[in-house]
């Protein structure tokens, strides 16, 4: 993939919006353009896969219900060969979803019906997140209201107190902050912290996150870093 | 009187008109050999109907009711005059007013014919075109349209071009009587499926085009058209009989004097053969139990006797001498216990009649002849054949041999004696001597016998001079009663102990003492009277131990039977009940348990157990299954179908129809030679049935419940719902058209205000929208509660920080456990319940007043709190506050639909919590979730992940 330049409005990130709803894509190219955003739009999920080869986009706004193929075979489809940004289109009450598109590879989801800014918000992670991989080395502190954390040290601190977090608890911490703003599966979690044998245990990992959010959060009932998305996974708040 | 040698290999036919018969029936009361008891003799004379036989006649009537009439012109050869019989038939109909029309009649170019056939309606053919010819074929389709009241459809035997609907006429003919339409039709012996190989065995042609018998048997009538062959020869003669094509080339052959005779011979006998089955309709109807002797029907009553097999093959050459139909019957004695080499044999026999065309049934009685009696008057036997015994045991010397004893009480039934042996049970020296397992109690018995003697004898010695001689007499007596309790199962040992108790008598106690003279002849009396009474106290002692085994017996049952119906009746659901029958039939009967059931289309499906594994047992069991599912009957071990398999499978049959099959594989094949055993699984299985079909008619009723419940919803909800939705539409539309009409004059602060109110409306619509998705998802059952462990804190914090903008500026306090605490919840639901609570705290309350959220674990819940400082809610309403569309009167200004404490409390039912509210002290309200506390499984709690040590993040 080729390297960019910063974003103008001339020639800002390329987005494929996937949705089969007129007024849906119509609202997206609104929004997306009025930001700086080039878009093409699609309906179906072959027209989806055709694009995504040809056209080159930076992101891709996929919705799950689509007419043809729906949006997990999509993203099986399109993760094969490239790491484009996906973020799902998808509605509240399918939280099973939402997991199985994640798992598939998705980058993220917004649920709908939502609000321009979320979605520029998770657009922009999103984004940030591609630049990231694709250069420069990785960062070596990560900071986010009183919380600061020295990735090269393993050192956590909170306001001017340093933090004891137990290996199990940094490795977490870690996972959450390579994936800072976006939402982080439970099986993705156990993977990158455990290893792949140790995916279904869902029910241990909140145990462990409880224990992290004691740690890290001034008010754990009530989070400001550690959101919990209920029956998707964490999401490490950035914004 | 000998009913000739060469027929039946010297057999005796003693009818009810023979000198010996007559002495045996003038022998005191027919019963009083062996006394009926009473229920047995009112079932005998009981003339009305049995309650089987009454459900069969009427299922059979409905059936009736529903299909046409099939009224079959049969006849012994082409020409007789079939076709013109219907048609005139069809023309006395049509007189009488019924809408008679005509599917296919082919006249051959009768003229009679011809003539008769003018004036009837008659349907066009339909063209059906094969390899290139058109025929004219009989038009069902067209028929069925039609619907006339009676239908002539010639020629059932016709074999339809290819390409037609069915390949056969008479598959056409059973949909259209399936329909309700009467047809009459016309067919000829040779066509009939049994009789196809005889007749070309006769004719030497053979006839490809046949009809199943079934058809013939259930036609509603047949009639027959008879011709002697004579004239019908003469007819041919003049050339008035079209020939068909394929015998018009044997047509020598096959006109031929005795072919026809013989034609018209079985053309004869098929028809009195539907008649007879009328017969025993007829008399089934009317409740007739004595037999009228209009066709004969011979039963032969077998045993395990080696000798059986010569008697059955008699029987057969009778049954065929006489064209009769014959059964083959065993009577199974519950007391008695075969061993394993009489039950091999047995069966051999069974199959053996079996093979030779026998009906071959078991029945189960305690006096043989009796059953044997009662079998064959139910089915109008008319002969009833029995070995000829070889000789009689001292018992039935005494009280009468079985042959005996079935002569007596046959009535009108002939009772042939053949050569061979089964006149008589084999006897029972010969049995229990056959009985290995037996040996070892036996001698046992004997010593014990012997043993009691000499005690009671040593007893006796020393109270002898010191009393009177009749104490010592008393004391043996004593003794054979106790041999006789303890040994209970042969009156053998008992009768020794008898036996010795009079010799050693006389041999201590009778002068000349140690000697067994007797110098007093009076003493032979007290011998005599001695060795009486020790018998007879034997015998009754034997009869109450055993009459008492048999109540503990069924105790044993009883308790049993009534622990597995006790534990069925607690249950409504499927899986546990089949899972409770099975358990228990496993652990009375030691076996291991399959259990199918019917699906909707009566297809098996295996719900307990393990199918056999096994290629040929897994083939075997499931056609064991779908022959007990098709016969309702019992199969496979220690039954006459497929005895060689490893399981008796019994059908689970309910009040509407069979629910499925009941496999019990012993650990021991043996088990369920015992009548009782197989008797007592019946009435398992008969339990289990009954506890199904319950709980089919429960899911039925429920499911028509939550119909009727969700439609009332729905209605419902459209009622309440459609003012909520048009509001935020209302001023969603009103703002939009204002913005598009009139942007230029518009001040910039009230075109702000008209986009918030677009989006605000938006929001609540989308929110409403998301409560009618939640309540009728709720409603319907269909919510997959998701239950996972869950830390509360998760579940209140993902809550608070979805109502974080809402809750701005609020003072929330919230006060959980400091431990940690799990509930087992479908996260998203309970924080869906939380996320209402909290919606109304925000709604209902002064903006600035706090909102708390506790939890806490108490009385074996979880508690959770959301108390609020507002109005509070007034206690006449607290109970209503939870129902649908119910709200406040206080707040009805309010938008709102009313569903967000319904959906609350739909959420909590579905996690067997509950919600209800009280009042906060000072003012307000606290609404309290309790979620049922569930034992946390250990490892959850600690150590189901590996503490990762130094892995790079």
């Amino acid at each position: 993939m080729a390297e960019r330049e910063p974003v103008t409005s001339q020639s800002g990130p390329l987005v494929l919006v996937v949705d089969d709803e007129p007024q849906v894509r119509r609202f997206l190219r609104a929004a997306l353009e009025g930001n700086g955003y080039r878009v093409v739009e699609t309906e179906t999920g072959h027209a989806a896969i055709t694009q995504a080869a040809t056209r080159n986009p930076d992101i891709i706004l996929l919705d799950l219900m689509l007419p043809d193929v729906d949006g997990f075979e999509v993203t099986r489809r399109i993760r094969e060969w490239t790491t484009i940004p996906i973020i799902i289109l998808s509605v509240r009450g399918r939280e099973r979803d939402k997991v199985e598109a994640l798992d598939l590879g998705a980058d993220d989801y917004v649920t709908k019906p939502f609000g321009a800014p979320e979605l520029l918000a998770r657009v922009r992670v999103a984004l940030r997140h591609r630049d990231r991989q694709i250069g420069g080395p990785p960062e070596a502190s990560f900071s986010l209201g009183d919380l600061r954390v020295d990735l090269s040290t393993r050192q956590v601190s909170l306001g001017r107190r340093t933090l004891h977090l137990t290996p199990t608890e940094y490795n977490l911490l870690a996972v959450l902050i390579r994936h800072a703003g976006k939402v982080v599966t439970h099986r993705q979690l156990l993977t990158e912290a455990w290893g792949p044998a140790y995916t279904s245990q869902t029910q241990y990992l909140r145990v462990y996150m409880r224990q992290l959010r004691h740690k890290i959060e001034p008010e754990p009932t009530r989070p400001r870093f550690l959101i919990t998305e209920l029956g998707v996974g964490y999401r490490l708040k950035v914004e | 009187m000998v009913f000739g040698d060469g027929v039946a290999g010297g057999v005796f036919l003693i009818t009810g008109s023979v000198p010996f018969t007559e002495v045996l029936l003038a022998s005191p009361g027919g019963g009083g050999i062996l006394p009926l008891p009473e229920e047995r003799q009112n079932m005998l004379n009981r003339k009305r109907p049995d309650s089987d036989e009454l459900l069969r006649r009427i299922e059979e009537e409905e059936r009736r009711g529903v299909r046409g009439k099939l009224v079959i012109f049969f006849g012994a050869s082409p020409g007789v005059g079939k076709t013109y019989g219907m048609l005139r038939e069809a023309w006395e109909q049509k007189k009488n007013g019924r809408d008679v029309v005509v599917g296919i009649v082919e006249t051959h170019g009768s003229p009679e014919t011809d003539e008769l056939l003018s004036g009837l309606e008659e349907l066009p053919r339909c063209p059906v075109t094969h390899r290139g010819i058109e025929f004219a074929e009989f038009d069902l389709d067209l028929a069925l349209k039609r619907r006339p009241g009676l239908l002539l459809v010639d020629e059932l035997a016709h074999a339809n071009v290819e390409g037609s609907r069915h390949p056969k006429r008479w598959q056409d003919v059973e949909e259209l009587v399936d329909a309700g339409i009467d047809v009459f039709t016309t067919l000829n012996v040779q066509h009939l499926g049994s009789l196809n190989d005889v007749v070309a065995q006769v004719t030497g042609i053979e006839m490809r085009e046949t009809v199943p018998d079934s058809i013939f048997q259930q036609a509603h009538e047949i009639r027959l058209v008879d011709l002697p062959p004579d004239e019908l020869l003469e007819r041919i003669g003049k050339g008035k009989v079209y020939v068909p094509e394929q015998a018009r080339r044997a047509k020598d052959n096959f006109f031929r004097r005795g072919n026809l005779i013989a034609l018209r011979e079985m053309a004869l006998r098929s028809t009195a053969d539907r008649v007879d089955a009328q017969m025993r309709q007829y008399r089934r109807e009317h409740g007739i139990k004595h037999s009228w002797p209009i066709s004969d029907r011979v039963l032969v009553c077998l045993s395990w006797s080696p000798h059986s097999p010569p008697l059955i093959r008699a029987a057969c050459r009778i049954a065929l001498g006489l064209h009769a139909r014959w059964f083959a019957a065993y009577v199974e004695i519950p007391s008695r216990v075969l061993s394993e080499q009489d039950r091999s044999q047995l069966l051999r026999n069974l199959r053996l009649a079996e093979e030779l065309g026998a009906t071959v049934a078991t029945l189960t009685g305690e006096n043989a002849a009796d059953e044997i009696i009662r079998f064959a008057q139910e089915r109008n036997v008319t002969k009833v054949v029995v070995g000829k015994p070889r000789f009689f045991s001292w018992k039935e010397r005494l009280f009468g041999s079985f042959v005996e004893q079935i002569t007596l009480k046959s009535g009108e039934i002939d009772v042939l004696v053949t050569g061979g042996q089964d006149g008589s049970s084999p006897p029972e020296s010969e049995e229990a001597s056959q009985r290995p397992w037996f040996k070892a109690d036996r001698v046992l018995a004997y010593l014990a016998a012997t043993g009691m003697v000499l005690v009671v004898s040593l007893v006796g010695w020393l109270l002898f001079g010191r009393s009177h001689p009749t104490a010592v007499v008393m004391l043996y007596l004593l003794g054979v009663m106790l041999i006789a309790l303890t040994f209970a199962f042969d009156h053998k040992p008992s009768l020794t102990a008898a036996v010795l108790s009079v010799l050693a008598f006389d041999f201590f106690f009778v002068p000349p003492y140690y000697n067994f003279a007797v110098a007093d002849l009076h003493h032979l009396t007290t011998f005599g009277v001695l060795f009486f009474v020790a018998v007879t106290v034997s015998g009754l002692t034997r009869r109450v131990r055993a009459q008492a085994d048999t109540a503990r017996e069924r105790e044993r049952w009883t308790t049993a039977l009534y622990s597995l119906s006790r534990e069925l009746s607690g249950t409504v659901v499927t899986e546990s009940l089949v899972d409770i029958g099975a358990r228990h039939i496993e652990e009375v009967f030691d076996c291991r348990v399959v259990l199918f059931t019917t699906d909707a289309t009566g297809q098996p499906t295996l719900v307990r157990g393990v199918a056999e594994d096994n290629a040929d047992e897994s083939s075997q069991q499931s056609s064991i299954i779908g022959w007990v599912l098709q016969n309702g009957r019992a199969a496979g071990l220690a039954t006459g179908t497929l005895p060689n398999a490893r399981g008796l499978y019994l059908p689970l049959t309910g009040a509407h129809g069979r629910l499925g099959v009941l496999g019990a594989i012993p650990a021991d094949r043996k088990r369920f030679d015992d009548s009782t055993q197989r008797r007592l699984l019946e009435a398992f299985a008969s339990q289990v049935a009954l506890a199904l079909e319950r709980t089919i008619l429960a899911d039925e009723t429920r499911r028509a419940r939550i119909d009727a419940e969700s439609e009332e919803f729905r209605s419902a909800l459209l009622g309440s719902v459609s003012h909520e939705l048009r509001t935020p539409l209302a001023a969603m539309t009103g703002a939009a058209s204002t913005l598009l009409a009139d942007d230029e004059r518009i001040a910039e602060p009230t075109r702000r205000e008209l986009l918030q109110s677009i989006s605000d409306e938006s929001d609540r619509l989308n929110q409403l929208v998301g409560n009618l998705l939640d309540m009728s998802r709720l409603e319907s059952g269909s919510t997959d509660t998701n239950r996972e462990w869950h830390p509360l804190e998760d579940i209140v914090g993902s809550a608070l920080n979805f109502m974080d903008q809402r809750l701005a500026g609020r003072q929330v306090k919230v006060q959980l456990p400091e431990e940690l605490l799990l509930i087992r919840v479908d996260a998203v639901l309970i924080e869906r319940a939380l996320v209402h609570l909290l919606e109304n705290a925000v709604e209902y309350t002064p903006a600035d007043s706090a909102i708390e959220i506790n939890a806490r674990v108490g009385e074996g819940a979880v508690i959770v709190e959301v108390i609020d400082q507002g109005p509070g809610i007034p206690t006449e309403e607290r109970d209503h506050i939870f129902d649908r569309f119910y709200r406040l009167p206080a707040s009805r200004s309010r938008p709102g639909t009313g569903l967000g404490l319904s959906i609350c409390r739909a959420i909590l039912k579905a996690h067997n919590g509950r919600i209800w509210v009280e009042s906060r002290t000072g003012g307000g309200s606290v609404f309290k979730l309790a979620l049922p506390l569930e034992d946390v499984p250990d490892e959850i709690g600690k150590q189901g992940l590996p503490e990762v040590s130094s892995r790079n993040g």
